[in-house]
């Protein structure tokens, strides 16, 4: 997990591999929500640290492993 | 005859005697003896000396990123290492409106070539691939006799493979390229590592588009004072452009960078009607009112700031008696066919776009207009390749530069291009737009 300039880790999502399950919005709400298909928009910013185990929660619901903690 | 000749010797040719002769499009035979003399043979530069050179006459790519090509080679050179780099020369010319590929290789095949040997050099790499559409022959078979006849000159310092790729808008994007080159679909793959850090079985690659290529085969026989003689400070160096729509001439032309647009325009004989729009770079590109695109500098730097893009030199002239929406509408929707169909943003967001500007073009009311501006923040930037930016640019562009005709359009007014259309021909009245 590389720490970026401004703080904590970011969410990366392959748009490629995901298929708008929709388990990481469940997840963390606060950083993923749906687009009118519902695939997940992901929030421009670090995942601040109390939403750390959420985050970590959402990346482990993929059943395709499209999002990344990084 | 030989293909190789001393640093210094950059003899004058047929390329710099005239201030505005071409210097790609020499006119000259497609034999590698009539290439030698008119453009002289390959110079014996070091790797280093090519990338100082083209980095000095600051050339930038011209398949429609405008990135300084310079940087790009020292930046693959550096990843070098022991196991070498990969060149991927770009001939598929992804782009409807463009043929200016096309009329490169067709004219010059050696020039290309004499560019993907020495980028090879420059970037250290131990192999080289030159993409081509699998459909297009008559490329193919010029690049392989071009080839042939090297082979039977003078053996090859890097070996150069022409590898088919299917003929689809995206197939051709740099990503998709060194994917289909490692065994994989020709799809564009998710980003980073782009191509430059780990491509062609995992080597740093350079990706180049055959005009650039060629571009710097003149910059290492010449340098970089000779090709900052034509273009701007900003944008030096000639391009290639495709000129089409309602022009007199339409075609493909070499001219300098930082012309204006009516300079342009002038170059295929002028507009052939009154024009209201110019579609500037092409089905990727971006739409500019006919004014201030006549007043515009052509050059990378001279689109960006009047809000638009130079692309891969693509420029399209609209009738005023053609109506703008549905135009883009049309385009929007080759673009929503062509997508890769990989992410759900393009595959879903695409089609959505292009029917609601179909019905803003067509039927009109509020409802079109303002589900486009819905629908573009969830659509930008959310693909692994640019495909859907593209054409959302494109969509967005047609809103902000024609605001008049979206208002009519939305109030279900007459569109004015075909009222326009009426004025000048009574019969034809309802042929545009509705």
């Amino acid at each position: 997990m590389t720490q970026d300039q401004s703080g904590g880790p970011r969410l990366r999502l392959n748009p490629i591999a995901c298929d708008a399950h929709g388990l990481c919005i469940q997840a963390l709400p606060e950083m993923l929500r749906p687009d009118p298909w519902g695939y997940p928009v992901v929030a421009d910013a670090p995942v601040p640290p109390h939403l750390l185990a959420h985050a970590r929660r959402a990346v482990a619901a993929c059943p395709t492993l499209a999002l990344k903690l990084e | 005859m030989t293909m190789t000749s001393t640093a210094d010797d950059a003899r004058p040719t047929a390329a710099d005697t005239a201030p505005n002769a071409p210097r790609l499009l020499l006119g000259h035979g497609r034999g590698l003896a009539e290439h030698v003399s008119a453009h002289g043979p390959l110079p014996a530069l070091s790797g280093p000396e090519i990338v100082a050179r083209t980095d000095q006459a600051g050339l930038t790519g011209r398949g429609g990123a405008a990135f300084p090509t310079g940087r790009k080679l020292a930046t693959v050179a550096r990843g070098a290492g022991r196991r070498g780099t990969v060149v991927v020369a770009n001939g598929c010319e992804g782009e409807p409106a463009s043929a200016k590929d096309r009329t490169l290789i067709l004219n010059a095949p050696h020039l290309v070539l004499d560019g993907v040997q020495l980028a090879a050099r420059a970037v250290g790499a131990r192999q080289a691939h030159l993409c081509v559409h699998e459909d297009e022959h008559d490329i193919r078979n010029t690049l392989t006799a071009a080839l042939a006849e090297r082979a039977a000159a003078v053996p090859a310092e890097v070996p150069i493979a022409l590898a088919l790729v299917p003929h689809r808008y995206v197939a051709s994007e740099e990503s998709a390229l060194v994917r289909a080159l490692n065994g994989g679909p020709s799809l564009p793959a998710h980003t980073p590592p782009r191509p430059f850090e780990r491509g062609v079985g995992g080597r740093p690659t350079l990706v180049d588009n055959v005009e650039t290529l060629a571009h710097l085969a003149l910059i290492a026989r010449h340098g970089p004072e000779w090709f900052r003689a034509r273009g701007t400070a900003t944008a030096p160096g000639t391009t290639l452009v495709t000129l089409g729509g309602a022009v007199r001439n339409p075609g493909v032309y070499e001219i300098p960078l930082g012309v204006t647009g009516a300079d342009l325009l002038a170059v295929a004989g002028g507009a052939g009607e009154p024009v209201q729009a110019m579609l500037c770079g092409g089905y990727f590109g971006s739409w500019l009112p006919a004014d201030t695109f006549a007043r515009t500098e052509i050059s990378a730097p001279g689109l960006a700031a009047a809000g638009s893009a130079i692309g891969a030199g693509v420029f399209v002239a609209l009738p005023r008696t053609s109506c703008v929406l549905a135009e883009t509408a049309k385009i929007a929707a080759y673009l929503a066919e062509q997508s890769a169909r990989q992410c759900g943003p393009c595959l879903h967001g695409l089609p959505a776009l292009a029917q609601a500007l179909r019905e803003l073009a067509a039927s009109g009311g509020t409802r079109p207009a303002h589900n486009l501006q819905a629908l573009m923040p969830y659509i930008e930037r959310r693909g692994a390749c640019r495909h859907p930016d593209g054409a959302t640019r494109l969509i967005a562009s047609a809103l902000r530069a024609f605001p008049e005709e979206v208002r009519a359009h939305s109030d279900r007014k007459r569109c004015p291009a075909t009222q326009r259309a009426a004025q000048r021909d009574p019969h034809q009245g309802r042929r545009y737009g509705i």
